[in-house]
């Protein structure tokens, strides 16, 4: 037996099909990821056993944080061309005899909810960059006077009637203003609501009677 | 590390030996980057999108003659005060009757008012129970839109269970509101409403307030 001769290569391992499985996931990974962008404000959302899943398209987000501040989302239909938030800028725009230039428009349709007046509502697109914007809110109107929150609403069905309703309220958030909010949503004949909640089980058993 | 080998045999019966040594290209910056995105996204994707609670509230209505009737016995309120607290009586309160029904105070524990409405509503709760069950344990086989309508239909022809009116008072605090709307979800109450909290009521429950408030004082 003659010495067996080591090789002075090192091994070589062939790391193509990781690679490959690897390209595979990422590509994967981008085209489902959906991007949630950053809300206005952070919402401590209480939790149920309802194990139903957000609608994902043609959602009013009403958002009410814990300091009780009503904030409005409209998202922009299930792919962009449909453009329904520009459609209710616009409605909105002319209601209130404020005029928004079309770049206002589409910077508007990539925005997120707020919580601002009309007349504020320009400055607040044209606004640098987020945190310049998320210290502007100052509150929905919406009292029997000026109820801006209600006319939100009512464009967003004129253009889109199928709009859901997600209601997203802070654990903390006085019911009072909730209540306000599930009123107004009445006054539209919105009478299903999407409670926003964090999934927690709680099992009842027969024992427990 | 992950290469290309460019395999350049000799099949070609050296027309042209350009090269010797196969082309190495060096992928491992490469290979890195494919590894931070695909670690990026992965942790980005949101798996669990948050859940929602459906209600549907009943239709406003001015027609007073459109209201449901219900049975006095079988009305169950709940009113809801600050602090976490719950106050409960059965039927209806009426001024014009001397005697206003007792509140009863409870909690949102597992033995508060889960109690209180697992025993009013025992029969719906076990006929949906014991029906689940069935389906866990393989008893009855039935597609998922079937079991729905039996509950439904067990819902629809419960005549003893409670009404829940649930009636939150100025200071409660939302996450209360929807705590006892998930407790009527799991303890399968087939008819409930949110109402507001009438003047009687509001009494009520000050009077309740002010007795414990005087009885805890007589105590000390």
């Amino acid at each position: 037996m003659g010495k067996i001769k080591m090789s002075k290569k090192p091994p070589r391992i062939d790391m193509t099909p990781m690679v490959d499985l690897f390209f595979l996931l990422l590509i994967f990974f981008i085209l489902t990821a959906t991007f949630r962008p950053q809300e206005a404000v952070t919402v401590d959302t209480p939790s149920s056993n309802s194990n139903t899943t957000t609608p994902e398209q043609h959602v009013i987000t009403i958002t009410v944080s814990k300091d009780n501040m009503v904030f409005f989302n409209v998202d922009n239909g299930s792919d962009s061309a449909e453009h329904l938030r520009a459609k209710v800028l616009q409605a909105m725009g002319s209601q209130y005899n404020i005029k928004f230039t079309p770049a206002e428009i589409k910077k508007f349709e990539v925005l997120n909810s707020f919580a601002l007046p009309m007349d504020k509502l320009k400055d607040w697109i044209n606004a640098k960059n987020n945190t310049e914007r998320d210290v502007m809110h100052t509150g929905m109107p919406m009292d029997s006077t000026d109820n801006q929150l209600l006319m939100w609403i009512r464009f967003s069905r004129q253009y889109y009637p199928e709009y859901e309703v997600a209601l997203k309220g802070d654990r903390d958030a006085d019911f009072k203003e909730v209540k306000k909010v599930i009123d107004i949503l009445q006054d539209n004949n919105v009478n299903k609501f999407n409670l926003t909640t964090n999934l927690e089980s709680d099992e009842v058993t027969l024992d427990n009677l | 590390m992950a290469e290309i080998i460019q395999n350049e045999g000799g099949k070609q019966k050296g027309k042209r030996r350009s090269k010797r040594h196969s082309t190495h290209i060096d992928m491992t910056p490469m290979v890195d980057l494919a590894c931070l995105l695909l670690t990026f996204f992965m942790l980005t994707t949101a798996f669990n999108k948050p859940k929602v609670m459906e209600i549907v509230l009943p239709e406003r209505t001015e027609d007073i003659e459109d209201a449901p009737q219900v049975d006095d016995s079988r009305v169950l309120n709940i009113i809801l005060v600050e602090n976490d607290k719950i106050l409960w009586y059965n039927g209806l309160a009426d001024p014009t009757k001397a005697a206003l029904p007792t509140l009863t105070e409870t909690d949102f524990s597992a033995d508060g008012i889960r109690k209180v409405l697992l025993q009013r509503n025992k029969n719906l709760f076990s006929q949906i129970y014991g029906l689940n069950q069935d389906i866990i344990t393989g008893k009855i086989e039935l597609p998922r839109d079937s079991i729905d309508n039996r509950i439904k239909r067990f819902k629809r022809e419960d005549v003893k269970g409670p009404v829940v009116l649930i009636k939150a008072s100025d200071k409660v605090k939302y996450k209360n509101v929807v705590d006892i709307i998930d407790e009527m979800a799991i303890t399968d109450i087939a008819s409930y409403a949110l109402v507001d909290i009438n003047v009687v009521e509001k009494k009520m429950v000050s009077n309740y307030f002010a007795a414990a408030a005087s009885g805890a004082g007589s105590n000390k």
